[in-house]
């Protein structure tokens, strides 16, 4: 039991600083900006280029087959470096890897790995949200194609996308959670309409509702076997909710610093209130990065997934909405002059407890498939 | 880094969980029957448990790191075993930073009477109020006593108590120290600076932390088995919502709890003391939150039973309550993480 780094790890550590101080891109605090995602692309392939990115995965695939611990040490040089968090792309990484065949495998994971191409996932739907498998964008067979009909929405990142992972129903037949499936949809064609949508912290780039209307798709591009699709969604949520996967460690520890940085500059400005939610701000970061080492060391025995990645979740979102009422506390209404940048923070902040399953699905999965309480 | 425990920790954690399943209070009327306490107190005895923070030789360091230390405090917090740990651990261990030899016979700590802090001493005695924790079968206590370059350890000796022991946590009675208790016998070669105090306060801090998560688990245990066999509207009451999601928010914060404190344990005997002890406070400030919640809510989910001297829940209560006050609850540890930060001008929240 070490939570120290190995020589290797500690190598390197060293040489991702090295590289961070000459590549750091400078970019806001991702969500509270445009401006952030609109250079996320190029620091993605910069931290590819750089070696820091894809760390665990399969060589065929652009990783470098290390443990899972490195994502650590990359997560804590970013945040201390005060750098963008890496790309959260892990759990499209896991479902296709899982799912899909060599020549999906091949012909997609590279360019997701490497940040060549842009994808976004196409899974809610305005009357299919925490009841996922009741979705109703229907994929019809035509040909060696199928064509696509149908209406996503909180589909992040779905503008600047090249692909959507879309789950869409081909058997109107089988029972719910039997007749979907998941296909890489060419986002650049006509039949696709994006309507941006404005979240409460006023960015735009972020969420969007994706329109298909007559959109085509080769069937080669379909991920698993037909009706293999629930069970790809589930892989990639149960993904979704690790935060060893999403990164998310470095973004509040930096929030964390930049707010310290401002009471120590000028501690009369703030009373104790103020200075108790910033507290609470450092354990809960602080937290979050002890619980990430040890669900990465757990998996150095082979395991992954499960439903302790719904208490992830939840403890994620602890500390993400942690650290949104210290920035609110220090930086916000009527605090933060003419720059709304933690306001901002915090707005965005509550989303957390709603994207990639609701807080009270997880709390629902983690009483039923934890804790064994009956159901209801 | 790899924070999986090693073969010989999971072997020890399972020789303490066996310790415990066998002889700890399985419900409340186990705690009045003292031929278990006894067996119990001679299994914890013969495991040597008590003495892993002594030197494992004159002027070395511990027989066991820290971290083997925590995993023995956890599984007796689960188990609410009622033979002393934290104490005579606690005393070891300034024992070995003072140099001093093992004492002869069983012995704890004092503490301010708050518990925040270790109690000071003159020569004519300690501070009023100070008391002995967790002091089931101690004859004496270790107060600090003011010296050039910090403070040397003193001994005083504990009172006999009749009858059935005080203090909120029904499992690790404190005992009140005398006012007029004159320290005896000076203990050490060498006085004890602010770093090894604050090293020591880490080994407290992270003990507590550790003996919190086991306590969180096991009244979650208590209240999940409880929510699966009592009935209601003709259903059990765990397959509700409202109950399920108390259940699953004690989980999530006993799991998070877990995180913070190994990393706090392990900062112990691997970190230089300044950053142990902001790790330790860090692990403290969450754990104290998490535990008073996760045991209201193992009350909560026993109704009105669950209000009732018999039901265990509020022995969980109990021993959370006082492992939160030593050394400081959610407050003084928070303002300790600030000031790590370079934070100072934080007593408010004291």
């Amino acid at each position: 039991m070490d939570f120290a780094d190995s020589p290797a790890e500690a190598e390197f550590r060293r040489r991702l600083r090295d590289w961070l101080h000459d590549n750091n891109p400078r970019l806001p605090a991702s969500s509270t900006s445009d401006e952030y995602w609109a250079g996320q692309a190029s620091w993605h392939r910069a931290l590819y280029d750089g070696g820091f990115f894809g760390l665990s995965w399969p060589r065929e695939i652009g990783g470098r087959e290390l443990p899972t611990v490195y994502d650590v040490i990359v997560d804590e040089e970013l945040a201390r470096a005060g750098a963008p968090p890496r790309p959260s792309l892990g759990y499209l990484v896991h479902g296709i890897l899982r799912h899909g065949s060599d020549d999906v495998k091949r012909r997609f994971l590279p360019g997701i790995v490497d940040g060549r191409d842009r994808w976004c996932q196409g899974f809610s739907e305005p009357d299919a949200g925490s009841d996922l498998a009741s979705l109703r964008t229907r994929a019809t067979p035509a040909g060696d194609e199928y064509v696509i009909h149908g209406h996503k929405v909180w589909t992040s990142y779905s503008d600047a996308a090249d692909w959507c992972l879309l789950l869409a129903r081909t058997d109107p037949d089988a029972p719910k959670h039997r007749g979907l499936s998941a296909f890489a949809v060419p986002m650049h064609q006509p039949g696709i309409e994006q309507r941006p949508l404005r979240m409460i912290n006023g960015i735009t780039k972020e969420f969007g509702e994706v329109l298909f209307d007559g959109a085509r798709v080769p069937a080669a591009n379909m991920i698993g076997e037909p009706g293999e699709g629930w069970r790809l969604a589930m892989t990639i949520v149960s993904h979704e909710r690790e935060p060893g996967e999403l990164g998310y460690v470095a973004r509040y520890a930096k929030v964390v610093n930049e707010l310290a940085d401002t009471v120590r500059e000028d501690p009369a400005r703030f009373g104790g209130e103020q200075v108790r939610e910033l507290a609470w701000a450092m354990v809960e970061a602080e937290m979050l990065r002890l619980h990430v080492c040890r669900r990465l060391s757990d998996r150095l025995d082979g395991t992954s997934g499960g439903p302790e990645g719904s208490v992830d979740k939840l403890l994620m979102t602890e500390a993400e909405q942690a650290v949104g009422h210290a920035a609110l506390a220090l930086g916000g209404a009527g605090r933060g002059g003419a720059d709304d940048t933690w306001l901002n923070l915090y707005l965005y902040s509550r989303a957390q407890s709603v994207m990639g399953g609701t807080s009270q699905i997880q709390r629902n999965l983690v009483a039923s498939r934890v804790l064994g309480l009956p159901s209801s | 880094m790899d924070v999986r425990l090693s073969p010989e920790q999971r072997a020890l954690r399972d020789s303490a969980v066996q310790v415990v399943d066998r002889l700890a209070p399985a419900a409340v009327r186990d705690l009045d029957d003292t031929e278990r306490l006894a067996k119990l107190d001679a299994a914890v005895e013969a495991s040597g448990w008590r003495e892993l923070r002594a030197a494992s030789s004159p002027g070395q360091g511990p027989l066991a790191s820290a971290v083997e230390a925590a995993i023995v405090a956890e599984e007796l917090g689960r188990g609410l075993a009622d033979a002393a740990f934290l104490g005579p651990t606690l005393a070891a261990d300034l024992r070995r930073l003072a140099g001093a030899t093992p004492s002869a016979s069983r012995e704890t700590v004092a503490l301010v009477p708050d518990l925040s802090a270790p109690a000071g001493a003159t020569g004519d005695g300690p501070g009023p109020g100070a008391v002995a924790i967790d002091a089931r079968g101690s004859t004496a206590a270790l107060v600090l006593l003011p010296v050039a370059g910090g403070h040397a350890l003193a001994e005083v000796a504990l009172p006999v108590v009749p009858g059935p022991p005080g203090g909120m946590d029904l499992t690790r009675p404190e005992v009140p120290v005398e006012p007029g208790a004159r320290p005896v016998g000076v203990a050490g070669e060498r006085a004890l600076g602010a770093a090894d105090l604050e090293a020591w306060s880490a080994l407290g801090l992270g003990l507590a932390c550790a003996d919190l998560v086991g306590t969180m688990a096991g009244a979650i245990r208590l209240a999940c088995d409880y929510a699966r066999s009592r009935r209601q509207y003709g259903a059990a009451i765990g397959s509700f919502q409202a109950v399920q999601h108390m259940l699953a928010d004690a989980y999530v914060a006993t799991e998070g709890s877990r995180s913070v404190a190994l990393y706090a344990a392990w900062g112990v005997d691997a970190l230089p003391a300044g950053e142990a002890l902001a790790a330790a406070a860090l692990a403290k400030a969450y754990c104290s939150r998490a535990a008073r919640t996760v045991c209201e809510v193992a009350i909560q989910v026993h109704g009105g039973i669950g209000n009732t001297w018999d039901c265990l829940a509020h022995v969980y209560l109990r021993r959370a309550l006082l492992s939160i006050d030593l050394l400081g609850g959610v407050g003084p540890n928070l303002a300790r993480v600030l000031e790590h930060h370079g934070i100072g001008g934080s007593d408010g929240l004291r």
